[in-house]
């Protein structure tokens, strides 16, 4: 496109003076008050605390936190159930967000301002918040989800989900998908709303139906979008911690069995009741996070946009 | 192909259709808050005794409300989290947007790195440099000042913003701003005359950053927790504390904590959702 | 226009941190000034502020309506503000502001290492030369003290007693006596449970309950109080040993007893449960007295651990919980020190013990405990042998952390996820990774 050519014909003899003034106020901000502290924690993963001093190791923290047989366990435990916590909301928040954005950019639709508005209720709320709510609905004292499901003659298939291994990990999932859904559903709607009539129009005319528009002409179009949404699920998973913290506590109960990444951080950085942090390992751990977000943000750009055709609309 | 009849016929499905399934995730969108701001007008043994029921007249009661109101500073707070939550709203949204203004209007020699070193901040957990904001906080004389929450606040916002605006940026036309810049303008001017252009993804940049910066409590606990500075989320989280086993204060005050938010967003989603679409329209 | 761009951006800047800036600062007239080394000089004259750091943001309402008045009451020149957090951020926030340099003058300490390390960076003064001092016995500073015994870093402010507290209505509805040994308990117990009440009130997902209020509580007679915590640090005894495998034996057989759901039960589910009626015995500390007796509509007793089979000695934990510090970096050491002077006074010993029903002063002036609960927790101090909570001290330094441990094995035993067995072995092993007792 255009914007390809910008002004390369400009003369580059001296810096322009306005792309300073442009850049500079924003970069200094964010240098000073970002990108400065996080290196200067980040370095700590390459130290070690002796009792008087830190000693550079090198990247021998991070051997010991993939293959000590202390550290490992919670390390891979964490990865995987943050993939876990990932993959549900890849598989139920996306398909929901989507389904709703595009029942609801059907051109009649009643209503739609009072729905686009509940939907995303949740997402302005706090996750602290969140977390207490849900914890008090599915607390099995308090008796709300027992009392609704004995309402439907449902009420032995209740169980404290929270409470146990099996399920936790799935429940906080759907928890915080809940809260989220209003942000997929925001961006697969802008762009459904934005696909020109012409182009439905001309395929009702050749006698497709509402399956097939949606699958041949208007999932093509929200593709790329599929990606942005994708990339922002998994940056904002990987940083997650505010729900298992609230609800699970740092040590993310039961047994471990809802520690991510964000909390596995959080516990080994600033420690316990009687466990002190641990900067150095915990800067470690910040350092995995950081490789592995990394991971997703290069695979999204040099894999998932060279593929994927964005259409001019 | 279709008859007119049939299509009409379909046509009706279709929009009672959606309804079916619109409804309920609408309802289990709205449950949970519901459920809280109905709890928190109840006595407590009703709260535990039928806690599915909407207050009645031998169960409503405000007690949890006085606790609250009573022993607790929340309109100084809430005028905190406002200051807070737009000044920096504010700084991100004109910092961010003239740096991507220039991101993606300018060649330069480093650019594409330029654009990188502004998306490190938004894969590394921020928590991690809270020591070094802290040291850098008390080297600038600014904690306990609204000031650090603020700037801490812009540097987090900045990448997202920068990144999502420069895309809308480059479908500013060209011919647009050459027209300017013959006619003799520079290039502030420039920028000043493209910004309209992208306002619609302004507004929803500015929903998407807003939200953690009203809802966060780590900042506020570390750089800025005395009692002058404190800000809504972080004085509701001290104040469940002291009430945990006072159910009525405690659902008052998630009532209350969860309220200013939902009036603003309720005061914007139309001009949130205006800007939506008139940004995928162009 | 450029230019005037420009400085605008600048000034647009500057204007809004300095808003932002400006009325925190007059409202906090203390904050500037203090950093100016000449200030120092006039401080007498000026009001010297001090700022109490602490995790108990329950007592946040007696500190401001009562403890600091009557100590303002001898110092009007000092004001004093307690500033509390949540317990689980306590310690990060803590560290975070010590390093930082921003925290309060006046530190709450945990007790053992926590603190230790605290004073070792630095962080906590010495007190060694603070009056008043000689009214704590050594038992009392000994959770405050380096390894060596040269240097007192926090004056001793509470204990709390471990046992259990129970509904007397129920109680006396169903024709129960206060269970003394652990048979009569289990009797006990499946009376209650009989009766379709709620016999125990515990949770096992926010983990520490069942260590605190399970193992800690029930294991002192088990493991004979000191003699077993000493054997501990010695290395002569481990937790693969009987003594301690019978504890958690014991939390095994609990499970039935609790009430649906408790894998879910959180702490403050817990406290509702017992509080509205719902529950009839209660494993705790002395610490909730002061919440619960407010909350209630029945009458409430409390039993200390019941005896095992064939014991006839009872073992408590008395555990010393809680102090006060001075930040080593405080600006106002002269008040910071004479506020916690006035803690070792009879004045306050009697105002917490009595305002905090359930904190028992560590101090030995003689006190009168007005709470009938309190005073039955109390009362076992003369019966019982005390000791605390083995894995406070020495124990829980190294990685995994004991404590940690301790709170996750002890839900999964209640849970009856593992095997007693499985738990001793677990935590043994994490100990020995690390720790090597000096033999």
């Amino acid at each position: 496109m255009q914007a390809t050519t910008r002004s390369s014909s400009r003369p580059r003899k001296a810096f322009p003076f306005h792309i300073l003034v442009f850049l500079v106020p924003a970069a200094l901000i964010y240098t000073l008050f970002m990108v400065y502290p996080l290196i200067d924690s980040l370095r700590l993963s390459l130290f070690t605390n002796t009792g008087s001093g830190d000693v550079f190791v090198g990247l021998r923290n991070y051997v010991t936190l993939l293959t000590d047989d202390l550290w490992s366990p919670r390390f891979w435990g964490a990865l995987r159930n943050n993939l876990i916590f990932f993959l549900i909301h890849t598989l139920v928040q996306n398909p929901i967000g989507l389904l709703l954005a595009a029942l609801l950019s059907s051109r009649y639709l009643f209503g739609r301002g009072v729905y686009r508005t509940i939907y995303f209720l949740p997402t302005m709320l706090s996750v602290v918040l969140v977390g207490f709510i849900w914890q008090l609905i599915l607390s099995p004292l308090w008796g709300i989800s027992k009392g609704f499901l004995g309402f439907f003659g449902l009420g032995s298939l209740f169980r404290p989900w929270l409470g146990l291994e099996t399920s936790a990990l799935i429940v906080l999932s759907l928890i915080s998908v809940w809260q989220f859904i209003g942000i997929p559903m925001m961006l697969f709607y802008t762009t459904l709303i934005g696909i020109p009539d012409e182009l439905i129009e001309a395929a009702t005319v050749d006698g497709a139906n509402q399956w097939q528009i949606f699958w041949r002409i208007k999932f093509p179009l929200i593709l790329p979008v599929i990606g942005i949404v994708e990339i922002l699920t998994f940056v904002g998973n990987f940083n997650a911690f505010d729900l298992i913290y609230v609800v699970e506590g740092a040590l993310a109960s039961p047994n471990y069995s809802t520690d991510i990444m964000g909390t596995l951080f959080f516990r080994t950085f600033f420690g316990q009741q009687l466990q002190l942090g641990n900067p150095t390992m915990g800067a470690t751990v910040a350092g995995m996070m950081f490789f592995v977000i990394l991971i997703g943000v290069l695979l999204y750009t040099f894999v998932w946009q060279r593929r994927v055709t964005t259409y001019e609309l | 192909m279709n008859t007119a009849p049939t299509s009409k016929i379909r046509h009706f499905v279709g929009r009672i259709g959606s309804h079916f399934i619109l409804i309920p995730a609408a309802l289990v969108s709205l449950f949970p808050i519901v459920l809280v701001v109905m709890n928190s007008l109840k006595s407590r043994k009703a709260i535990f005794g039928a806690p599915l029921l909407p207050p009645l007249p031998g169960t409503f009661s405000t007690v949890g409300y006085e606790t609250v109101l009573k022993r607790s500073n929340f309109e100084m707070y809430f005028l905190n989290s406002l200051i807070v939550t737009l000044g920096a709203m504010f700084l991100i949204l004109f910092l961010g947007s003239m740096a991507a203004y220039a991101l993606s209007e300018y060649r330069f020699k480093g650019d594409t790195l330029v654009g990188l070193y502004m998306a490190i901040g938004i894969m590394i957990p921020i928590r991690l440099g809270t020591v070094s904001i802290l040291r850098l906080a008390v080297n600038l004389k600014i904690v306990n000042t609204l000031a650090a929450l603020i700037l801490v606040y812009t540097a987090m916002g900045l990448p997202m913003t920068i990144f999502i605006l420069q895309q809308f940026f480059r479908q500013v036309p060209r011919d647009l701003k050459d027209a300017a810049r013959v006619d003799g303008a520079s290039e502030y001017y420039v920028y000043r005359l493209a910004l309209p252009l992208v306002a619609p993804a302004v507004a929803t940049v500015a929903v998407f950053t807003m939200m953690p910066i009203w809802n966060d409590l780590w900042f506020p606990l570390i750089l800025a927790p005395s009692d002058a500075t404190k800000t809504v989320t972080l004085g509701t989280q001290q104040f469940l504390g002291q009430f945990v086993t006072d159910w009525n204060a405690v659902l008052s005050s998630l009532t209350l904590a969860m309220l200013p938010v939902l009036i603003l967003y309720l005061l914007f989603s139309r001009q949130l959702t205006r800007g939506l679409t008139a940004g995928a329209l162009k | 226009m450029s230019r005037k761009f420009a400085v605008l951006t600048l000034v647009v800047l500057l204007a809004m941190v300095l808003a932002s800036c400006a009325p925190t600062q007059t409202a906090q007239p203390t904050q500037a000034p203090a950093a100016e080394p000449t200030v120092a000089a006039a401080a007498p004259t000026a009001k010297a502020k001090l700022t109490i750091e602490s995790w108990r943001n329950d007592d946040l309402k007696i500190w401001q309506d009562i403890l600091i008045p009557a100590f303002n009451k001898q110092y009007p020149d000092i004001e004093v503000v307690f500033e509390p957090q949540a317990p689980a951020e306590y310690n990060g926030v803590l560290n975070t502001k010590l390093e930082g340099g921003t925290a309060g003058d006046l530190i709450t300490c945990r007790p053992f290492d926590a603190s230790l390390k605290l004073f070792q960076a630095g962080y906590l003064s010495s007190l060694n030369d603070l009056p008043g001092l000689e009214n704590f016995s050594d038992v009392a500073k000994s959770a405050w003290i380096t390894d060596d015994g040269k240097d007192v870093f926090c004056v001793p402010m509470a204990s709390v007693i471990h046992g259990f507290m129970y509904n007397k209505d129920i109680f006396d509805k169903l024709g129960i006596a206060e269970p003394k040994t652990e048979a009569e308990f289990y009797a006990a117990l499946d009376k209650i449970k009989a009766a379709g009440i709620t016999a125990l009130d515990m949770g096992t997902t926010d983990l520490w309950e069942a260590a605190t209020m399970g193992f800690q509580n029930i294991g002192p007679n088990y493991w004979k109080g000191e003699a077993g915590r000493q054997g501990l640090i010695k290395g002569t005894e481990k937790f693969t040993d009987p003594q301690y495998v019978k504890v958690w034996e014991q939390l095994a057989k609990w499970k039935p007893y609790l009430s649906d759901g408790f894998q879910a039960q959180t702490y403050s589910d817990s406290q509702n449960l017992f509080t509205l009626g719902k529950a009839a015995i209660y494993p705790t500390g002395s610490w909730e007295i002061g919440v619960f007796s407010p909350q209630i509509d029945f009458k409430m007793g409390a039993f200390k651990p019941p005896l095992p089979e064939g014991s006839d000695k009872c073992y408590i934990s008395d555990h010393t919980d809680i102090a006060l510090g001075m930040n080593s970096k405080t600006k106002n050491p002269e008040a910071a020190k004479k506020f916690l002077e006035w803690m070792t006074t009879q004045e306050f010993a009697e105002l917490y013990t009595n305002q905090l029903p359930g904190f028992f002063t560590l101090s030995n002036h003689k006190i009168n405990v007005t709470d009938p609960v309190a005073q039955t927790f109390m009362s076992w101090r003369g019966e019982c042998e005390s000791t605390i909570r083995n894995s406070y001290q020495i124990l829980s330094r190294g990685e995994p952390n004991l404590e940690n441990e301790l709170w996750a094995v002890s839900a999964q035993v209640i849970n009856g996820d593992i095997t007693p067995e499985a738990a001793a072995k677990q935590i043994q092993d994490g100990l020995d990774k690390w720790y090597k007792p000096a033999q």
